[in-house]
C-alpha cells in the first residue's frame, strides 16, 4: 500500500538558520502521527509546511499521490486546530464552525445540518448560538476541532493541541481526542513537546532535533530500541553513564563494560570496544550493597513514587544516576552501590562515543 | 508581491515625489541648474533668524509643555481629589480645538478688545491694554495650552501602567521616595516623556496658525516660507522649505532615539491606588487649585461659544457683550455662501478620510508580517508625512501639480477640486496607518491562517475576519484622520480656492470684515464635530482576545 501523506527531502531556512533539515516521512491512509521534539526542533515549522503556512526551500509534500507543495492553504483541504485555536472572536460558535463549509459553498439547511453534526462530533451540539469568550478552555477547543473537522479535511493538522488546557483537564481531553480521530479515521499529524501526548495519542512518533528526524516508529519501538543517545534520552526516564567496552560477554550474549573501574555484564547491539556512553533506564539498575561488580554511589535524592522510589544517586567521579527501587531500601546520604538489575533487561544501551 | 509594489508605487508618488520636486525647484534656475538660491538663502539674516525662530519656539514649547502637563498627570493619577474623575477627562478637552480656532479663542479672550484684557482695563483703570498678544510670547501662550494635553495623556497613560508591586519591592528593599522615583518610576515614564517631547516639538515645528495670527513681526519659517510664496519669490520659498524639511528630519532623528527604549516587562500587575488626600485643608485647596485651573483651560471653549451669540457690530468696548442672538448660526445654515464651507469641509474632510483609511488598511495587511516583502519601506513612506510640517507639503503638492506633464506622473490640479482632498489626505496618511497598524498587530495571525485553512480566499479573509476585527482601530484611524482634515488650515490656506474654501479659511475672512460672531459659530461648529468625532472613534474598545 502506498502511503497516503508523503513529506520528501522538507528543506525550509530562516535568515540563514536551517528550520526543517532534509525531513522524510510517509503516513497511511488515517494514521495519526505525532512529532516529538524540545522547542526549536523544527516540528512546528514542518506543520506549517504541510498547512501551507509557509513553502519548503527544497522537498514535496504528497497527498494521495498529488504533489501539494506550491498549493495554498485556501485550496488545500488540511484542516488545522491551532495552538491558541484562532477562533473568529467576532463570530459565534456556529458561525466559526459554519466559515469552512461556506467555503465550500455549502449553504442553507445542508450547512445548518453539516454544522451541527460537527458540533455533535465533539458534544457540543446545540452551542451554535453561543460567543466564544462565554466558553471555557475546553469547550474552545472543541470548537476549534469542530471548526477544522466540518469541511471534511483530507489531513487534520493539531499544533500541541492539549497545552492550553489545565492539566485536569487534559488526560480526558487526550483520551477523547484520540477516540474521536480513531472513529473517524482521518490522517493526522500532532505537535508536541509532550512525551506523555506523542506517545498517547501516535501510532508513531517522529522525533525531531535540530531540523532533523532523529528517528520514527512506535512509541514501544523509539523505547526499547532507541536509535541513538537523544532519542533515548527524551524518551523515558534515563541516565547516561560514561563506559569502556571491553568486548563480548563469556556467554555470548552481552558485553563486558567497565564503569569508573567496576566491570560489568549488560546486554546491547553490538558495539565496538572503546569508550561508549550507556543508557540506563532506572528500573534496569537495583541497589545493591558494596561488593565486587557493584558500583559505589552515594544516596544524593529520594523521590517517593508510591510501591517504589526513585533515588538520585552519585558515583565516585560524580555522575548523577537513577535507579528506582522498594520505598525504604536507603535514605539520603547513605553510601551504597548499584548494579545492573538483570542482564537481559533492555534497558541499557551502549552508543560508542563519537570522536571528535 | 504585485499588491506590495503598487501601493509602493502610489506613496513613492504621493510622499516623496513632491519633495524630491521641491529640492530640485531649489536647486534650478531659467538657465538651468544653480546654487544661487540656496546662496540668497544663506546670506539673508531673515532667514537665519526664522529658522532659529523656529528652532527655540519649539524647543520652549516642549519646556512649557512638560511643566504643564506632567504635573497635571502625577496630580490626577495619584491623587483622589472630589471630582477628579471629570476633572481628568476635562483637562484633555485642548485637544478638541482645531489649532486655528484654538488661536481665534485665544484672540477674544486674550487681545487687545479681549474679555480678560477689556476687564483688567476696567478694573485697573487702564487706557491702554494691559499687554499685547503679539509675538513669540503669544505664540508660546497658545502652544503650551494646546500641547501640554501631550504630556499630560502620555505620562497619565505611563503612571497608569506601572505595576504596583514593582513599587512595594523597591519599597521593601529599601528605596526610599526619591530613589523609587529615580530609578523605579522615571525609567517607566521615560518612553511616555520622549513620545510626548517629540511629539510637541514636532508639532510646534510645524505650527502655523498661532505664527500667522500672532506673530506680527515675528516670523517662523512656517510663516515665512509663506510670506516669501505671496511676495512671488517662489526659487526662495523652495529653498526655505527644504531648510524647514531638513530641520525636521534631523529633529526626529535626533529625539527618536528618546522613546525607542521601550521598557520590557511590567505589563502585568495592577497599577497602583490612587492615594485619598486625608487632611480636609490640603482636600479642599488641592480640589480649589484644580478647578480653578480646570476653568481656565476651558475659557477658551466657553468664550468662543459666548461670541458665537454676539450680533454684528454690537459688542465694541464691554467687558462682556450686550446683546446674544442666534443669528449666526442661523446665517451658517440659510446663507448659501455662508453654508457653503461647512459643506466642502465635510466633503473634503470625508473623501480624505475614506481614502487615508483604505491606503492605511492596505499597508498595514501587506505589511503586517515582518517579512513582506517591501514591508519597511511602505512602513516608512506612510510615517514620513509625520515628520514633514503641512507648509512643506502644501509647498511640495502646489509644485507638483500645477504642471501638466502625464508622462512624469505630474497634473494640474492646483485649483482644481482635488488638490485639497490629496494634501489632506496625504497629512493624514501617518496617524490613520498608525492606528490601523497597531489594530492589525494585535491581532492574532492564527486568525488569517485558520482563515486561509478553512478555505477563505484573500478578499474573504479580509472582508469576514480583518476587517470586522479591525472596526475599533478603523474608526479610531478614521476619526483622527477626520478630525484634522475637517479643522485644516495650514495646507488649506496655500492651495483653497473660492469654490472649496473650507471653514477654516471662513473663520479667517469673517475674522477680517470684523464679524466675529460667525467666526465664531463656525469655530463652535469645528469643536463640536471634532469632540463627537473623536468621542465616536474611541467608543468602540477592541475586545478581549477570544
Amino acid at each position: 500500500m502506498t502511503p497516503f501523506l508523503r513529506l520528501e527531502d522538507l528543506i525550509k531556512r530562516f535568515d540563514g538558520t536551517v528550520a526543517v533539515d532534509r525531513l522524510s516521512l510517509a503516513l497511511e491512509r488515517g494514521e495519526m502521527l505525532a512529532l516529538l521534539g524540545p522547542s526549536g526542533s523544527g516540528k512546528t515549522t514542518t506543520l506549517r509546511l504541510l498547512a501551507g503556512f509557509e513553502s519548503p526551500d527544497e522537498g514535496r509534500v504528497l497527498v494521495d499521490g498529488e504533489d501539494v507543495t506550491r498549493v495554498p492553504p485556501v485550496a488545500r483541504r488540511f484542516g488545522m486546530v491551532f495552538q491558541h485555536y484562532a477562533l473568529f472572536p467576532h463570530l459565534d460558535v456556529g458561525e466559526n464552525v459554519a466559515f469552512g463549509l461556506e467555503s465550500l459553498g455549502v449553504r442553507g439547511s445542508e450547512l445548518e445540518r453539516r454544522v451541527a453534526a460537527a458540533l455533535a462530533l465533539v458534544d457540543l451540539a446545540g452551542y451554535q448560538h453561543r460567543r466564544i469568550e462565554q466558553l471555557s478552555g475546553g469547550q474552545q477547543q472543541r470548537v476549534a476541532l469542530a471548526r477544522a473537522l466540518a469541511p471534511e479535511p483530507r489531513v487534520l493538522l493539531l499544533d500541541e493541541p492539549l497545552s492550553n488546557l489545565d492539566p485536569s483537564l487534559r488526560e480526558r481531553t487526550r483520551r477523547e481526542l484520540r477516540e474521536l480521530i480513531r472513529r473517524l479515521g482521518i490522517t493526522t499529524v500532532l505537535v508536541t513537546h509532550e512525551q506523555d501526548e506523542a506517545f498517547d495519542l501516535g501510532d508513531r512518533v517522529a522525533v525531531l532535533r535540530h531540523g532533523r528526524l532523529e528517528q520514527v516508529g512506535t512509541p514501544d519501538e523509539l523505547y526499547a530500541e532507541p536509535a541513538n543517545l537523544f532519542v533515548g534520552g527524551f524518551v523515558g526516564r534515563s541516565s547516561v553513564l560514561p563506559v569502556m567496552v571491553l568486548g563480548p560477554a563469556a556467554d555470548g550474549t552481552g558485553f563486558r563494560v567497565a564503569v569508573e573501574g567496576v566491570e560489568w555484564e549488560v546486554d546491547g547491539r553490538p558495539t565496538p570496544t572503546g569508550p561508549a556512553e550507556m543508557l540506563v533506564r532506572p528500573e534496569s539498575l537495583r541497589l545493591a550493597p558494596p561488593g565486587p561488580g557493584v558500583l559505589p554511589v552515594t544516596v544524593m535524592a529520594r523521590r517517593f513514587t508510591g510501591p517504589t522510589a526513585l533515588y538520585t544517586v552519585a558515583t565516585a567521579a560524580g555522575v548523577a544516576v537513577e535507579v528506582a527501587g522498594p520505598a525504604q531500601a536507603a535514605s539520603v546520604g547513605d553510601r551504597t552501590g548499584v548494579v545492573p538489575s538483570r542482564r537481559a533487561g533492555g534497558g541499557i544501551h551502549l552508543f560508542p562515543t563519537r570522536t571528535r | 508581491m504585485p499588491a506590495a509594489a503598487a501601493l509602493l508605487l502610489l506613496l513613492a508618488w504621493l510622499v516623496v515625489y513632491p519633495l524630491v520636486l521641491v529640492l530640485l525647484e531649489g536647486v534650478h534656475g531659467p538657465g538651468g541648474w544653480t546654487l544661487e538660491h540656496v546662496r540668497g538663502f544663506l546670506a539673508r539674516p531673515t532667514e537665519w533668524r526664522a529658522l532659529w525662530a523656529s528652532l527655540w519656539i519649539s524647543v520652549a514649547s516642549v519646556v512649557l509643555s512638560a511643566a504643564i502637563g506632567i504635573p497635571l498627570a502625577v496630580l490626577f493619577a495619584r491623587y483622589e481629589l472630589p471630582g477628579s474623575r471629570v476633572l481628568g477627562g476635562l483637562v484633555a478637552l485642548p485637544a478638541v480645538l482645531p489649532p486655528l480656532v484654538g488661536v481665534i479663542a485665544f484672540l477674544f479672550l486674550y487681545g487687545e478688545t479681549g474679555f480678560v484684557s477689556l476687564l483688567l482695563m476696567r478694573l485697573l483703570r487702564l487706557r491702554e491694554p494691559p499687554w499685547r498678544l503679539e509675538g513669540a510670547g503669544a505664540i508660546l501662550l497658545v502652544h503650551a495650552y494646546s500641547m501640554y494635553v501631550y504630556f499630560y495623556l502620555f505620562v497619565r497613560a505611563g503612571l497608569a501602567s506601572i505595576d504596583g508591586a514593582q513599587l512595594e519591592a523597591a519599597a521593601s528593599l529599601g528605596a526610599g521616595r526619591w530613589r523609587t522615583i529615580r530609578r523605579v518610576v522615571l525609567p517607566h515614564l521615560s518612553p511616555a516623556l520622549g513620545g510626548a517631547a517629540l511629539l510637541t516639538f514636532m508639532t510646534s515645528l510645524a505650527s502655523f496658525s498661532a505664527p500667522y495670527i500672532f506673530g506680527g513681526g515675528f516670523r517662523v519659517m512656517t510663516t515665512q516660507i509663506v510670506f516669501t510664496r505671496l511676495n512671488g519669490d517662489n526659487e526662495l520659498a523652495m529653498v526655505e522649505t527644504v531648510s524647514l524639511t531638513l530641520l525636521a528630519l534631523a529633529a526626529l532623528l535626533l529625539l527618536r532615539g528618546t522613546d525607542a527604549r521601550g521598557v520590557a516587562g511590567g505589563r502585568k500587575g495592577v497599577a497602583p491606588a490612587p492615594v485619598a488626600v486625608r487632611r480636609p485643608a490640603v482636600r479642599f485647596l488641592l480640589a480649589g487649585l484644580a478647578w480653578l485651573l480646570v476653568a481656565v483651560l476651558l475659557l477658551p471653549h466657553l468664550t468662543l461659544v459666548l461670541v458665537s451669540f454676539v450680533p454684528l457690530g454690537t459688542w465694541t468696548t464691554e467687558p462682556l457683550p450686550p446683546a446674544y442672538t442666534l443669528g449666526n448660526y442661523l446665517t451658517l445654515v440659510r446663507d448659501p455662501v455662508r453654508a457653503r464651507p461647512l459643506v466642502n469641509s465635510l466633503w473634503l474632510a470625508t473623501v480624505a478620510t475614506l481614502s487615508a483609511v483604505a491606503i492605511g488598511l492596505a499597508g498595514a495587511v501587506l505589511t503586517r508580517r515582518r517579512r513582506a516583502p517591501l514591508g519597511r519601506l511602505i512602513q516608512g513612506l506612510l510615517a514620513l508625512p509625520w515628520a514633514v510640517p503641512g507648509t512643506v507639503f502644501a509647498i511640495a503638492l502646489a509644485t507638483a501639480f500645477s504642471v501638466h506633464a502625464p508622462w512624469a506622473g505630474r497634473f494640474i490640479l492646483v485649483g482644481t477640486l482635488w488638490i485639497l482632498p490629496l494634501a489632506y489626505l496625504v497629512r493624514n496618511l501617518p496617524i490613520t496607518s498608525r492606528a490601523i497598524l497597531s489594530g492589525v498587530r494585535a491581532l492574532d495571525p492564527a486568525l488569517d491562517e485558520a482563515a486561509g485553512s478553512l478555505g477563505a480566499g484573500r478578499w474573504r479573509t479580509l472582508r469576514r475576519v480583518t476587517i470586522p476585527l479591525l472596526r475599533p482601530a478603523l474608526l479610531a484611524g478614521a476619526s483622527l484622520a477626520f478630525v484634522t482634515a475637517f479643522g485644516d488650515f495650514v495646507t488649506s490656506i496655500m492651495l483653497y480656492t473660492y469654490d472649496t474654501r473650507p471653514v477654516s479659511l471662513e473663520i479667517l475672512s469673517s475674522l477680517r470684515q470684523a464679524d466675529v460672531g460667525v467666526a465664531a459659530a463656525y469655530g463652535v461648529v469645528l469643536m463640536v464635530v471634532s469632540a463627537a468625532v473623536f468621542t465616536l472613534g474611541a467608543s468602540e474598545r477592541v475586545r478581549p482576545p477570544g
